[in-house]
């Protein structure tokens, strides 16, 4: 398929490898941002490609890893309600909530269904007037702009029965929550492509500035990963730091205009908990109070809920680069895709599920 | 590639190229867009500039971007250009 497979060819990604190796001189360590690098890099084996000096650690960017065992347990409360319908992306229905997950609901009798996109919901809901129909709409940057869609023409067709249970979360913000504890050992990041595909990276030079850290925007397939390490070894190497556009056959550095002007309209920025890591300020996205009939959490009375997570998952540490899932002591024990204890063993963006599901139990 | 199941990768975003444009009054422009061999229904709103025939990068039943087919090359132009400079240290 055009625009993948040449940038899976293996001559290309050798010549790749060693142009990395011959300009690393000495240690270091960088955090590909989102989850579907991090599959890509441990479906690839492309850490083994790298010099062992190059340590990939894994970020944030796992959309399903990263929602509030609040919010799981709100859509757990709602999907049980006789008139709704719960629809969803996959991923989320199997994240453990603290009693239990959606799909236990959909077995107990709940009508939860997974769509593609929030317009078949939308769709739904109009096929479906007596009933109430939610979205629930998690994922980062790169989704926002389909919930805004939705939520926007649900107002303007007057589909009143139709709501999103949002979620939604930033990069940056995450990015500079991670820079700024102690521990962290990063030294470059290789950004999320799709979210910048839609945001442009006007917002990485502050943090590459203040921090001193090299950001590469990056793409997804094996050779654009190989390319982005290239560019930021070269830059920790020349001690330059700069943000750097690998993917730009698919971000400008202005990102997606139209997409982000309806984001402006529909969404305020607010402070967001994330799962494992913690509340981070202005870190997420909530509807705007004049599309409240839209609101799951105003339409439905789910406010209170509090959850507590399992002692023995250290999902916060792996998100933020600080342990890999090997080194977990539930790691393919108490902790397995059919029984996980944590979101980034379920969702297939999660470090933990790439690590179980490729083998990698001791690096 | 099979269209990506359900909903399954939450960030993917898969190449496809536009292979028909319905305008639409509500200002949701939708098209057709083929993924090599399968068609789906993707909303166009978000690449005003997309014609029939160009590439785009579609997550969650949304176009959030058109692909430059020279920024496309540029990787591979580049590593040719390095190609040729080895090819030149004769030593």
């Amino acid at each position: 398929m055009k625009y993948i497979d040449e940038y899976r060819d293996a001559e290309t990604a050798k010549k790749l490898a060693d142009m990395i190796r011959s300009v690393t001189t000495r240690e270091w360590t960088m955090m590909e941002i989102c989850g579907g690098q991090t599959h890509a890099i441990v479906k690839f084996g492309i850490d083994h490609l790298l010099p062992k000096e190059i340590t990939l650690v894994h970020g944030p960017g796992c959309p399903v890893c990263v929602t509030p065992l609040e919010i799981i347990d709100k859509a757990v409360a709602i999907a049980g309600r006789e008139e709704v319908i719960f629809t969803s992306f996959g991923d989320m229905l199997r994240v453990p909530g603290s009693q239990k997950d959606l799909l236990k609901v959909k077995s107990e009798g709940g009508d939860v269904r997974v769509v593609y996109s929030p317009l078949d919901a939308l769709k739904i809901a109009q096929q479906n007037p007596s009933k109430k129909i939610v979205f629930f709409a998690v994922g980062f940057e790169t989704t926002a702009p389909a919930n805004a869609m939705a939520v926007w023409q649900a107002r303007e067709m007057g589909v009143k029965n139709f709501s999103i249970l949002a979620s939604h979360v930033l990069v940056p913000p995450a990015m500079e929550a991670i820079l700024s504890s102690p521990a962290h050992r990063v030294q470059a990041f290789l950004a999320a492509g799709h979210v910048c595909t839609v945001m442009g990276y006007e917002d990485y030079y502050p943090i590459a500035e203040k921090y001193s850290s090299p950001i590469v925007i990056t793409g997804f397939e094996p050779v654009d990963i190989l390319q982005g390490v290239y560019m930021a070894v070269k830059q920790l190497e020349e001690r330059r730091v700069d943000v750097e556009n690998q993917y730009s056959r698919a971000v400008k550095r202005e990102g997606n205009v139209p997409a982000k002007k309806l984001l402006s309209q529909v969404f305020d920025v607010i402070d967001r908990k994330w799962r494992g890591i913690g509340m981070i300020p202005k870190s997420g996205w909530g509807l705007k109070a004049e599309f409240a009939e839209h609101d799951a959490e105003k339409v439905f009375d789910v406010v209170g809920i509090e959850a507590q997570e399992s002692p023995l998952c250290i999902a916060g540490e792996i998100m933020q680069g600080l342990k890999k899932p090997h080194e977990c002591v539930a790691f393919g024990r108490e902790c397995k895709p059919e029984h996980p204890l944590g979101a980034p063993m379920v969702s297939s963006e999660g470090a933990c599920a790439a690590y179980f599901h490729y083998g990698r139990v001791n690096a | 590639m099979a269209a990506e199941k359900s909903g399954d990768k939450m960030c993917l975003g898969v190449p496809g190229k536009v292979v028909r444009i319905d305008e639409n009054p509500l200002g949701m422009t939708m098209g057709k867009v083929n993924f090599g061999g399968i068609s789906k229904d993707v909303c166009l709103a978000y690449v005003p500039e997309a014609k029939v025939g160009d590439y785009v990068i579609v997550h969650v039943g949304f176009a959030i971007s058109t692909l430059n087919e020279e920024e496309a090359k540029s990787v591979f132009e580049y590593l040719k250009q390095i190609g040729d400079l080895d090819g030149l240290q004769i030593t």
